[in-house]
């Protein structure tokens, strides 16, 4: 019997068998794959089961948000800004109010800028939380993490859906602070839920991060130089785990962010393993911010009253905001004319632009591995394509 | 940071036969920005990137303006003779400027953490493939955005690696984010029109009363 079967030579390469050898395959992964995160396609040309070309492939979201920002006024496309990257809506929110703020000009309240820090850190969370779960998903560990992560991120969006009465898009913020004051009760709660995360990190830490497959599926894989992370526009966890010190809290201060506390952690190896840890150690750091933010609110005003939202027309002239967005530098670039409508309404999307040296990560691997490093970028496909 | 004015002189002074023009941001922003020539802007990219005052390493947003044609009425006060007599009449003058396609980058420094600074290109005119150089090996960000620019815009980056449309499919012949752009008038059928679709069905489908009823398309 033995003796029928092709003899298989032993080849450098994994799971190549040796009447293939130097063939390439050309494979079409996604859109409808649940490991792409949305509907995102990859052509890839495989050795064996080894990647040596990756081309994506995008658009299958697309629909010109940017051309209808063109024709909306600048309020009317503020909730159209949750639909971006739809798990973190709150930061959106933000990015767009920060640069329209610039654009004209506007002044923010005190109590505003705290609660918009304390909205944005609980997108963190939910964000990354979230990102914990698909990942181990990606990699095998069906159902169970992704549920933890899920029961964690539900208590958040149960406080976002109080205050603004939707779960994920939330539309919450306004040019010149935000547009409901919190509802009795709503700090006591989300004291409650900040308070018991730690001992969820605690749990998934011990169960999770310290896995001998998990860290064989993560480690040395996917890995980033930081030369090249820099100069691809690589932003956001993926960025400082090539050990890049770069965050747009940090740099740019926006908001009040100077007056409060927290490190930025940084990764040594620039493989999924460290992009994985970031988001694990930013989220302790997300904590203390909380902290700190719940503890120093404020009373007062939560809208600038001198700013007319809705026959908003700013002076002529352009502004280019941007925010240290879960998943990296999300920015708006405007320019008005003096009219009610922006002139030209631009996105830059952290998830596209991490995107950009995709195959250069990829080659090598094995296309179990391209899953893993897919995952470990973070990417939302409504803020891709757009 | 340096000012503009200063990054534009030692621009100049570096690469010999640089013009480079700062244009204005009359917004409260204060974000100026610097207009560069096709020729020389492959150079000053890697100048702005390579300087070690500068070090320009991350360009973060890439995206395309489209400016039209447009006349400006300006009233202008000339001397003229009426009736013999000297008088100031005032006249409106129009001022024809064309319309171009601009490249808009958005570039700052990871090493020395400052910016933005912001460059722009400019193209000649408005036609279709209107070309510009590529930043895109300068700067490896701007590989995608680029690409949407020509997707979207129609602009040709002379030097990018892979310029295909990257968001629209591939058979798709126009630019959508251009300000004169037009949908196709592609009606699908729809079983209520009312108002601006009921015009738009009525254009498409001839009246049917035996068939449509009471709910035919031409009520009138």
């Amino acid at each position: 019997m033995t003796a029928d079967l092709p003899e298989i030579a032993e080849s450098p390469q994994r799971g190549m068998s040796s009447h293939l050898a130097g063939e390439l395959l050309e494979v079409s992964m996604g859109p409808q794959h649940p490991s792409t995160h949305g509907v995102f396609r990859m052509n890839v040309a495989l050795e064996g089961e080894v990647v040596r070309k990756l081309k994506p492939v995008f658009g299958y979201l697309h629909r010109n948000h940017e051309k209808i920002g063109e024709n909306t006024s600048y309020l009317g496309s503020m909730p159209y800004t949750d639909r971006l990257d739809y798990f973190c809506s709150m930061t959106n929110n933000w990015a767009y109010a920060l640069s329209v703020e610039k654009l004209a000009g506007i002044e923010v309240p005190e109590r505003a800028e705290y609660l918009r820090i304390i909205l944005a850190e609980l997108t963190r969370l939910v964000n990354h939380t979230s990102l914990l779960g698909f990942l181990l998903s990606d990699m095998g560990a069906w159902g169970t993490p992704l549920m933890y992560a899920f029961r964690e991120r539900e208590r958040v969006l149960d406080l976002f859906e109080s205050l603004s009465g939707s779960r994920m898009m939330c539309d919450y913020m306004r040019f010149g602070g935000c547009r409901v004051d919190l509802p009795a009760g709503w700090m006591e709660r989300a004291r409650q839920i900040v308070d018991g995360f730690p001992r969820f990190f605690d749990e998934f830490e011990e169960l999770i991060t310290g896995n001998e497959i998990l860290m064989a599926r993560t480690q040395e894989v996917g890995k980033l130089s930081a030369a090249l992370a820099v100069n691809a526009g690589i932003t956001g966890p993926g960025l400082r785990a090539s050990g890049v010190n770069y965050d747009i809290r940090k740099v740019d201060g926006y908001g009040i962010y100077p007056r409060f506390k927290f490190r930025v952690p940084l990764g040594e190896h620039g493989d999924c393993y460290d992009r994985l840890m970031m988001r694990v150690l930013e989220l302790r750091e997300t904590i203390g911010i909380l902290h700190q933010a719940m503890d120093e609110l404020p009373e007062g005003p939560i809208i600038n009253p001198k700013v007319k939202i809705r026959a908003f027309k700013p002076p002529v002239g352009e502004a280019y905001g941007r925010i240290e967005a879960p998943k990296g530098e999300l920015g708006f670039y405007l320019i008005s004319d003096g009219t009610g409508n922006p002139y030209r309404y631009r996105v830059r999307p952290p998830s596209l632009v991490n995107l950009t040296i995709l195959e250069d990560m990829c080659l090598g691997h094995t296309v179990a591995d391209v899953m893993v490093i897919l995952g470990s970028i973070d990417i939302v496909m409504g803020e891709v394509d757009r | 940071m340096e000012s503009i004015e200063e990054m534009k002189a030692r621009a100049e002074q570096a690469i010999s036969g640089a013009r480079l023009e700062i244009v204005p941001n009359p917004g409260p922003a204060g974000q100026p920005s610097l207009l560069l020539d096709h020729e020389h802007a492959f150079a000053v990219a890697n100048f702005l990137r390579a300087d070690p005052a500068l070090r320009l390493d991350y360009c973060s947003n890439v995206t395309g303006v489209d400016w039209l044609d447009r006349t400006v009425k300006k009233k202008v006060k000339v001397k003229k003779l009426v009736d013999g007599v000297e008088k100031e009449i005032e006249e409106t003058q129009e001022e024809f400027f064309p319309g171009y396609l601009e490249a808009v980058y958005h570039v700052y420094s990871i090493e020395h953490k400052h910016g933005p600074v912001v460059v722009r290109l400019r193209t000649r005119d408005r036609a279709e493939g209107a070309p510009l150089p590529s930043l895109t090996p300068v700067w490896r960000s701007a590989e995608f955005q680029e690409r949407e620019i020509y997707d979207l815009y129609g602009i040709h980056f002379e030097g990018h690696p892979d310029l295909r449309r990257i968001l629209m499919w591939d058979e798709f012949t126009d630019f959508p984010m251009r300000k004169d752009y037009r949908e196709p008038d592609d009606y699908e059928y729809e079983p209520t029109p009312h108002d601006e679709v009921l015009e738009k069905a009525k254009q498409h489908y001839a009246p049917r009363p035996a068939e449509d009823g009471a709910e035919h398309l031409a009520a009138d």
